[in-house]
């Protein structure tokens, strides 16, 4: 039986690992790769490396920190952050990425997701949406959830498996940080307006709002970070946890 | 041991040398056929699309030549699916190594499945130490169903091949590079067969 998938997210500053509340404040947590390693060990499913630095200097670091990253663990990680052409996702891909994530640029340019399906596979192309709940509507957000857009997300989501998105990364933004739990009605809503697998995330705090992002939220895959880095939950006692409520996970 | 890895422009490559690395193997990256066919082991990757891939194979001839090599060779993921007899992707001619099509899972599924699934009736030094009911990691939205070449099974709506072997063919669904020690422990089988 394929089983959900838990995927600590790492977000990337200049090299290191950092973590913030609602997008904001951001605090050191640590060496990428060290964690990357500690969390393959401990039994995480996947990663997610979220690179938030922004210029060509940085850039590079980040193309080391792929490859040192893919010599390292033996799982399959995606690369996400600043990412707007096929060529940003050729270097990625060829230093060792398993996957690639986009999510501005996909808003702003929705032909960049087929041309990456085309180019390389569906299989790799993961497409992060924003989104917060206004007014009873959940409405995309970008760069990092600072620009509010008219886009509903349900309506996003079905273009983007439309043009090839073999993935969806929901986020949203009402819960990120909170710790109260993963948006799971609209998680819910989001599995049966497409058909590709959903990686649920935002509002992570205890072990049990996994178990509902899968059961009630009907999630594939459940990512969190500052639960991971800050040692608040263990990934290992999370699966047990899960395998005991019958969630089908490995161990 | 000379081991090459084919490189005809699908797929991350990248990846299953630095597995290869991690069990203290280097492998070559190439299209030369003449370091192909001197190799002791070939490993024949690949992801993406069905037809454009088979289109990278044609323009170099490897096409040809893999069919007719007779040291151990490895299909990884469409790998494998390019060595069957047809593909319902892009309705692509495959290389005819195993004898069996690929057909899409259909949208009773979620597609691509996506993550880690077991691998049960092992048959093949392959799996060599391997328990039945280890997870592998896989990602595809085409399958090839149970057939003779069938030598370990994964359910995903159904029953289907997750790994192939004919003569000295071997083909598996799952990312032998990406499945954590398991993966490892089957790349380091194929190497010592």
């Amino acid at each position: 039986m394929l089983t959900k998938r838990i995927i600590p997210c790492l977000d990337i500053k200049n090299g290191r690992t950092v973590k913030g509340i609602n997008f904001l404040d951001l605090r050191d947590a640590g060496d990428p790769v060290e964690l990357a390693l500690k969390y393959c060990l401990e039994g995480a499913d996947e990663l997610v490396f979220l690179d938030i630095s922004a210029t060509e200097e940085r850039r590079k670091t980040l193309v080391q920190l792929v490859q040192k990253v893919a010599q390292t663990i033996n799982i399959p990680f995606t690369v996400g952050g600043g990412i707007s052409s096929v060529n940003d996702v050729e270097v990625l891909l060829k230093n060792g990425a398993d996957k690639i994530s986009i999510n501005s640029s996909a808003v702003n340019n929705p032909k960049l997701i087929s041309e990456i399906a085309k180019n390389f596979g569906s299989q790799c192309v993961v497409v992060a949406i924003d989104a917060k709940l206004i007014n009873e509507n959940w409405k995309v957000h970008l760069v990092g959830g600072k620009v509010a857009t008219e886009l509903d997300l349900f309506d996003w989501a079905k273009e983007v498996e439309q043009l090839g998105a073999g993935e969806i990364l929901f986020t949203s933004m009402n819960n990120d940080g909170t710790k109260n739990g993963f948006a799971n009605s609209a998680l819910a809503q989001l599995s049966k307006t497409v058909n590709v697998p959903i990686i649920a995330s935002g509002g992570a705090g205890m072990m049990n709002h996994f178990e509902e992002a899968f059961s009630l939220g009907n999630a594939d895959a459940a990512l969190a970070a500052s639960v991971f880095h800050y040692d608040e939950i263990s990934i290992l006692e999370l699966k047990q946890f899960l395998k005991n409520k019958n969630i089908p996970i490995r161990l | 041991m000379k081991i090459t890895i084919i490189d005809y422009g699908a797929g991350n490559i990248q990846s299953i040398q630095f597995a290869l690395n991690r069990l203290g193997f280097e492998g070559i990256l190439t299209n030369n056929a003449d370091e192909i066919s001197s190799a002791d082991k070939v490993i024949f990757p690949g992801v993406g699309e069905a037809s454009s891939a088979m289109k990278k194979l044609k323009n170099t001839g490897l096409d040809e030549l893999i069919p007719t090599l007779k040291q151990p060779v490895l299909g990884i993921c469409l790998g494998m699916q390019l060595m069957c007899n047809h593909s319902e992707e892009g309705n692509t001619k495959g290389l005819g190594i195993f004898d069996t099509d690929v057909i899409r899972f259909s949208n009773e599924v979620k597609v691509p499945q996506m993550g880690w699934n077991t691998i049960y009736n092992l048959q093949s030094p392959l799996f060599q130490g391997i328990n039945g009911n280890e997870y592998l990691y896989l990602v595809h939205s085409f399958y090839a169903p149970l057939s003779e070449n069938t030598i370990a099974i994964t359910n995903y709506e159904t029953e289907y091949s997750s790994a192939l072997q004919r003569y000295n063919f071997y083909g598996v669904q799952f990312h032998p590079e990406k499945s954590g020690i398991i993966g490892e422990q089957i790349l380091k089988n194929f190497l010592n067969l």
